[in-house]
């Protein structure tokens, strides 16, 4: 495993910037540059590079869906939400058509937000390529064909070109999936969402979206110290503040930043990417999270090694 | 035998939190970290506190002075110390937390859920009598 690519980073359900937006980012862009001249196009950029992730990017709107990158002709994937739809573009961009490609798909539940894009993924609809559906639920298929019947869309499954097939795993278990170790663990969330660990030879990741972790859980808590050890990426949800996801959002089936960390810490992990934003939060507000968090960090690390702190956005790509 | 062992887990929460009184107002003192490993202990030890924490009762005040860090799983023991304590219609609140403290409440956004005031002076001064 080589990197990770972000596509779609947004938590239940997909987002756009606003008109309102944009300007807010332009107007932050021209009071910072307070007047400066600007000779060339790379003292430009130069500039643009100083100012905060908030004004000069965006943490973007698209649903959950992660890509690992490998030196193998067979692609893995995280999750079919509307960042799918990027990924197969870019994919047919890359590799042309005709050039049959192999898709491993991993599917943490079967919830509309982690499913959507799967109908605006081209390679789907190109003769020769394959695609493995990988998950746990029994009822995967059902659930990805439910959302490509009239009248919820226009494109019978039945139209896919490609051959798509399913694989339901055995929770706890490590399936050996084209080089790689892949074990899905059972997470807390309203009818179930797994999170899985990928271990190469040398790289260890966890993608673990859509969890609740009970606080007063000890067992539980352990269980996942023992899935996130010593990972060099661990994917988290981030959704809630500590305060909500314990009182008001308790049984949302969502976690929050400090307990990502703890975990991280305890699991020895070597860095940790907040992921499922909240839609409701803006760019400054995940901005100001990302800051929180890493102080966070520091103030839990004790002595041990840091860990380090990422916020994922769409585009955003991780050399692990 | 169920009175012993009450009296034994009593008897040495009190000895692991000590408390005053002051306005009114039951001040216990709580100290260390509290991470998830201490966490149920730190439950046994405000047990009996929230016992007394009803309507009619002096309002309790954890004074975490000499708190140097608090988990999640410590944050929650407050919790659901506060929830208790509200639905008995007494008063339990926080004061005086050292600054990494603060900024972990902060962080968490449990000082928007949790009562907590800057000094045990201060919170005297509204809570008590």
């Amino acid at each position: 495993m080589k990197q990770v690519v972000f596509w779609g980073t947004r938590g239940s359900m997909p987002v756009a910037l606003t008109s309102r937006d944009v300007r807010e980012k332009i107007l932050a862009a021209l009071t910072a540059a307070n007047g400066k001249t600007f000779k060339t196009p790379a003292a430009l950029n130069e500039f643009v590079d100083t100012l905060p992730f908030s004004v000069n990017g965006t943490f973007g709107g698209h649903s959950s869906c992660v890509e690992i990158v490998r030196d193998s002709p067979e692609h893995f994937i995280c999750d079919m939400g509307s960042g799918a739809r990027p990924l197969g573009q870019a994919k047919i961009a890359r590799y042309g058509i005709p050039n049959p490609q192999t898709y491993h798909i991993f599917i943490s539940h079967l919830h509309w937000d982690h499913l959507m894009g799967f109908p605006y993924f081209a390679p789907m609809y190109f003769a020769g390529n394959r695609i493995i559906v990988h998950g746990c639920h029994a009822e995967l298929e059902e659930a990805i064909r439910m959302q490509m019947r009239n009248p919820s869309f226009p494109v019978d499954y039945a139209q896919a070109g490609a051959r798509i097939e399913f694989d339901i795993m055995e929770p706890d278990e490590v399936h050996y999936i084209s080089g790689i170790n892949v074990t899905p663990k059972l997470q807390l969330h309203t009818d179930d969402s797994y999170g899985y660990r990928f271990e190469s030879v040398d790289r260890t990741l966890v993608y673990s979206t859509d969890s609740e972790h009970r606080l007063e859980d000890l067992e539980s808590h352990e269980a996942f110290v023992k899935f996130f050890a010593r990972a060099d990426l661990v994917i988290f949800d981030a959704m809630y503040s500590l305060a909500e996801a314990a009182s008001v959002k308790a049984d949302w089936g969502h976690s929050s930043n400090m307990v990502g960390i703890e975990l991280c810490h305890a699991a020895g992990a070597r860095r940790i990417a907040l992921f499922h934003h909240e839609p409701v939060h803006d760019d400054k507000q995940l901005g100001r999270l990302l800051v929180e968090t890493r102080r966070l960090e520091q103030i839990t690390r004790g002595s041990q090694a840091p860990l380090e702190v990422l916020s994922a956005y769409d585009g955003l790509t991780i050399e692990l | 035998m169920a009175y012993l062992i009450f009296a034994m887990t009593y008897q040495q929460a009190m000895m692991n939190l000590p408390t005053r009184e002051q306005s009114g107002v039951l001040i216990v003192s709580v100290s260390g970290r509290i991470d998830h490993l201490a966490s149920e202990e730190f439950t046994r030890s405000i047990e009996p506190f929230l016992l007394r924490c009803k309507q009619g009762n002096p309002p309790v005040l954890l004074d975490f002075s000499a708190v140097e860090y608090i988990s999640s799983a410590g944050l929650r023991v407050l919790m659901m110390a506060s929830r208790r304590a509200k639905a008995s219609k007494g008063v339990f609140a926080i004061a005086a937390l050292q600054p990494l403290v603060q900024e972990v409440f902060a962080i968490s956004r449990f000082n928007l859920i949790m009562p907590c005031y800057v000094s045990v002076d201060a919170a005297c001064k509204v809570l008590g009598t």
